[in-house]
């Protein structure tokens, strides 16, 4: 029975980290209707960048992560401008290479600025795990922290879309963008604005999986990116309750199929899960039904 | 606007490519015309990139010691496979097209497999500093189905141990130091390097009735979280963790089993060496690390010491054991060359012929061993060092 619980606690603290990458996902697609392949990359900066402001310019883990969520919010900003907006009236699949292609180009560029060395991340997070059981049962502070952060980030988005002017009018480009922009509503700064948060969402998502996991290499961002997506898409992609779902279930199934089934088969399990989900409800667990009319 | 913006966007796509090409095609300056070409192919890019990128390093150092030397002139150029077999023989044949002669083979042991049956179709002598995998040489039974799954190829000669050796090597090694009673490990399932030493380790493990009770995997793709693995040998009270992986999952698994609050024993293989290199890697975690391995940057023989020394000045880093492995083999071929009427003019096919005879003849000593000698089989006879880590250094065992 502990060693149940001890692997759901891992799996809930794993899949919280993918749902923070998942929320970035499902934030983009949700309202520019692309699937931002970089997103995983820049999690990778973000990490990079917190490293080197603790462990080279010895400033405090806080500063060091908002330096990080700031220099991740102007360089979603930025791929956004370059990459993105020249191919807003292009096809779908054009601004999917695109994003692959940025993704790359993050990768690369993080190996020649930074080298293939591996660094190990610093840990934020020192003070003793809570014990419990006798101390049969330890939950980490990281952990405590990581879901924490989760559950916090995803009240929040929800609050913005849903209460906020900048968040209505996200909901409303998510609709229809030409009726929006015909409300008055600016569609390129809304996308921006989509970018910059998914970006910052991105850099914390960076630093809590780091924080866990204290290998960082350029291409430290882009499993967990593919899984967060997978996540995304669990949960039901545009769907903000949904990413966080997604990835707390897509973390506890994929402890629980290496711990009670195998090692070697967990990734094939996760995702023979996510094709029975599909199956059963296309658009997610908790993605909206959306009828095509013909 | 919207040109602009393309046109930006389509500079920014030509300088990330041009910043792809920038690693490959390096060539070390300096020689003389009259220089024997040799070729190397490395992750230069990519995950792997650390190894190429120290085998590329410890290459260059001997190379330049040698042609400030005199005599013998080498020109050496390094090609990028980003760890790809497919990649890895476009790069040797770019290679060929430059003139190469002698090929100072992959770095890593999945292209490895793949430039090794190449070269072996060209009769160009291929002497790797670190592809470990038995299907590099050849002609090498799996000592799980005893069967040999590829012929030996007559052109290819190793410079770092085969995996077997290691495997059965720590077997033993665990055994006559009484190291462990109940045994787990931890292997990396879809690497040759890794799963060639689990294989003979787990068959000499069974000869000297060595007690294993849990045994997991883990693949590229789920190489950050180790909680399943170690709950597992934890659960089975395993008191020694062997790791026949690289140092980078290595590292995460000695964090993780800390933050669990678990403290076994750990045995790793030439793969943990660098472990204490890692920027910010808490060494106090690494503190009785035992490891079998060939190269030691602390050792205090005049040669490691002008070597690191070297490296360090260089590259701005520590040299790890591929450096120093691609330092001997620049080294072996000099000496198996230097005393032939050889010239740039010497068809590849003849150097092959000769450097094979002088491989099986030869005795060797460099940074990674004493007396080192080559049979038939290519692979080559050291004796593994077994080491462990105390203060944050490596101490040797014996």
């Amino acid at each position: 029975m502990l060693i149940f619980l001890n692997h759901l606690i891992n799996g809930i603290s794993l899949g919280s980290v993918y749902a923070i990458i998942a929320l970035g996902y499902t934030m983009v697609y949700g309202i520019a209707k692309m699937l931002n392949f970089a997103h995983g990359d820049v999690i990778m900066v973000g990490a990079y960048i917190c490293f080197f402001s603790v462990s080279s310019f010895n400033l405090p883990p806080a500063v060091g992560v908002v330096l990080a969520v700031l220099a991740c919010t102007a360089l979603g900003i930025v791929i956004e401008r370059l990459a993105y907006k020249p191919l807003r009236q292009a096809t779908s699949l054009a601004v999917l290479i695109t994003a692959i292609g940025v993704s790359y180009f993050l990768q690369n560029g993080a190996q020649l600025l930074w080298t293939s060395n591996i660094k190990m991340f610093p840990s934020f997070f020192s003070a003793s795990p809570i014990e419990l059981f006798g101390g049969e049962l330890k939950i980490t502070i990281a952990a405590i922290v990581t879901v924490a952060a989760c559950v916090v980030i995803m009240l929040g988005l929800t609050w913005f879309t849903g209460k906020t002017r900048m968040g209505k009018a996200m909901r409303a480009c998510s609709e229809d963008k030409a009726a929006a922009q015909l409300m008055g509503i600016n569609v390129n700064a809304t996308i921006s604005m989509t970018f910059a948060i998914g970006s910052a969402l991105a850099a914390i998502a960076g630093v809590l999986f780091c924080s866990v996991y204290p290998t960082l290499t350029p291409t430290t961002g882009s499993m967990p990116g593919i899984k967060a997506f997978t996540a995304a898409v669990f949960g039901g992609i545009g769907s903000i309750p949904g990413a966080l779902l997604g990835g707390v279930l897509l973390g506890v199934i994929e402890i629980f199929a290496s711990a009670y089934i195998s090692t070697q088969m967990s990734n094939a399990i996760v995702f023979a899960v996510l094709i029975v989900v599909l199956l059963v409800r296309p658009s997610g667990l908790l993605g909206k039904q959306v009828r095509e009319k013909v | 606007m919207k040109k602009f913006l393309a046109l930006a966007l389509a500079l920014v796509m030509t300088l990330a490519l041009a910043a792809c090409g920038g690693g490959d095609g390096q060539k070390d300056g300096g020689a003389a015309s009259g220089a024997i070409k040799i070729g190397g192919v490395g992750p230069l890019t990519g995950d792997a990139a650390i190894y190429g990128n120290a085998a590329k390093g410890g290459a260059e150092i001997a190379v330049e010691e040698i042609n400030a030397l005199g005599g013998l002139q080498f020109d050496l150029h390094y090609e990028d496979d980003a760890n790809d077999p497919e990649k890895s023989v476009n790069a040797y044949n770019t290679l060929k097209d430059w003139g190469m002669q002698v090929f100072l083979g992959s770095v890593t042991s999945t292209p490895g497999v793949a430039t090794a049956a190449e070269s072996n179709a060209d009769h160009m002598f291929y002497l790797t500093p670190s592809a470990s995998s038995t299907d590099v040489i050849g002609g090498v039974a799996n000592p799980l189905t005893g069967s040999v799954d590829t012929p030996r190829r007559d052109n290819v000669f190793q410079m770092c141990f085969v995996d077997p050796n290691q495997g059965s090597a720590s077997a033993q090694y665990i055994k006559d130091n009484n190291l462990g009673s109940a045994i787990a490990v931890i292997y990396k399932n879809d690497d040759v390097y890794s799963t060639g030493i689990y294989n003979s380790f787990v068959a000499k493990a069974g000869e000297l009735g060595l007690n294993i009770v849990s045994t997991t995997t883990f693949t590229t793709d789920s190489k950050t979280d180790f909680s399943v693995q170690l709950n597992d040998a934890k659960n089975s009270s395993a008191d020694l963790i062997y790791l026949p992986t690289y140092y980078d999952a290595n590292a995460l698994i000695l964090t993780q089993a800390n933050a669990m609050g678990y403290a076994p024993k750990y045995f790793g293989v030439d793969g943990m060496d660098g472990i204490l290199s890692v920027k910010g890697f808490d060494t106090s975690l690494a503190e009785g690390v035992m490891l079998l391995t060939p190269f030691n940057a602390d050792a205090g023989d005049e040669a490691t010491k002008s070597f690191v020394a070297k490296y360090q000045e260089k590259f701005g880093e520590v040299p790890n054991q591929f450096a120093a492995d691609a330092y001997d083999c620049v080294y072996a071929i000099y000496n198996a060359l230097k005393d032939e009427d050889v010239t740039s003019g010497t068809s590849a096919g003849d150097l092959c012929g000769i450097l094979i005879g002088k491989f099986t003849s030869m005795t060797f000593d460099g940074l990674t061993g004493e007396g080192m000698t080559w049979a038939d089989t290519g692979a080559v006879s050291k004796t593994p060092k077994g080491m462990y880590i105390e203060n944050g250094a490596y101490v040797g065992m014996d």
